[in-house]
């Protein structure tokens, strides 16, 4: 099924940045539950690195929080995107809620029709969950023994899925382009100025190019 | 309580309420069109916002040669509509290659 196959390939890049997330942590000196509880319940790569990050700094607890949540506030807005997709029943707007990442939720938007809309969410979601929490175990029992893991060039591959995965949404919408170009040009150019996490954020002031549509024909 | 608790509590609780109270609003309010619309659209901005920062930059500067190589490389094999495992390797790879040959 195309589906499983296109999820794998981001499955086994988030293992891999998992394991390194596991062993980057434990490397710095956290004992091993602090990772491993913590993907498990957080649950959002960049703002768990970034937390470790401060934390391992001498940052504080409080840094440490804030700089997650900073970069997690993004979900809300992909929360609301990916509403319809995963239904108003109680228990998968519960679980669902939890499994809403960058590419969970990219990946659903990228499928054409609702049915596999919703299949993609959960496959992809319910994977990339127990993918990722299975690398983060492993990496922090194997600790530093991995080397660096920039020498694979992973950290390409990530904005290269999201690429691939916006791509059609850009290719067919003029006004949804010339928005998420604003909004990169805003959020690179903050990015040395302000904290992780802020340049996106800042990066929906592109959406002041979004027109609103020409009035069709009364339904 | 330990620091590594506090943040984790922190972290999780706020990050599942920031995941949750979009899919709430969705349902309990009744949204305008023009809101969908903005935040459909807002979704590929931030997308694109994350793409275009995580190809270019690391830790507030600049990321090096080999990244964007790589991510270019891989975008190029996305326009021309190869297959999403050619795109993902295809950028892997580049950047890989391109670090083996010593650029940042």
């Amino acid at each position: 099924m195309s589906l499983v196959r296109d999820s794998s390939l981001v499955w086994l890049a988030s293992g891999i940045v998992g394991v390194s997330f596991g062993a980057v942590s434990v490397a710095g000196g956290l004992p091993v539950w602090v990772p491993v509880v913590m993907s498990l319940v957080v649950y959002a790569g960049s703002a768990q690195f970034s937390a470790v990050g401060v934390l391992l700094a001498g940052g504080g607890p409080v840094a440490a929080a804030a700089t997650g949540l900073l970069l997690n506030t993004r979900t809300a807005a992909f929360g609301l995107a990916v509403a319809d997709i995963i239904g108003t029943g109680r228990a998968s707007r519960l679980l669902g809620a939890h499994l809403v990442t960058d590419e969970t939720v990219a990946f659903a938007l990228a499928q054409s029709d609702p049915v596999r809309q919703r299949r993609a969410f959960w496959i992809s979601g319910l994977g990339l969950f127990a993918v990722w929490n299975t690398g983060v175990l492993a990496g922090a029992l194997a600790g530093g023994a991995l080397g660096d893991t920039a020498r694979y060039g992973l950290d390409a591959a990530f904005p290269a899925v999201l690429v691939a995965l916006v791509l059609p949404q850009l290719r067919a919408d003029a006004t949804v382009r010339r928005c998420a170009l604003l909004g990169a040009v805003v959020a690179l150019a903050v990015t040395p100025a302000v904290p992780a996490g802020v340049p996106v954020l800042l990066a929906l002031a592109g959406l002041f190019l979004h027109r609103r549509r020409p009035v069709e024909a009364a339904a | 309580m330990n620091a590594s608790v506090v943040v984790i509590l922190a972290l999780a609780l706020g990050t599942y309420a920031f995941r949750l109270v979009g899919l709430v609003l969705h349902g309990r309010v009744e949204i305008p069109a023009r809101a969908q619309e903005l935040a459909s659209a807002g979704a590929v901005v931030l997308l694109v916002a994350l793409l275009a920062t995580g190809a270019l930059t690391e830790s507030g500067g600049f990321a090096g040669w080999a990244r964007p190589a790589g991510v270019l490389a891989g975008g190029v094999l996305a326009w021309r509509r190869a297959p999403f495992v050619v795109v993902v390797l295809g950028a892997a790879a580049t950047t890989a290659l391109l670090r083996l040959a010593g650029a940042g």
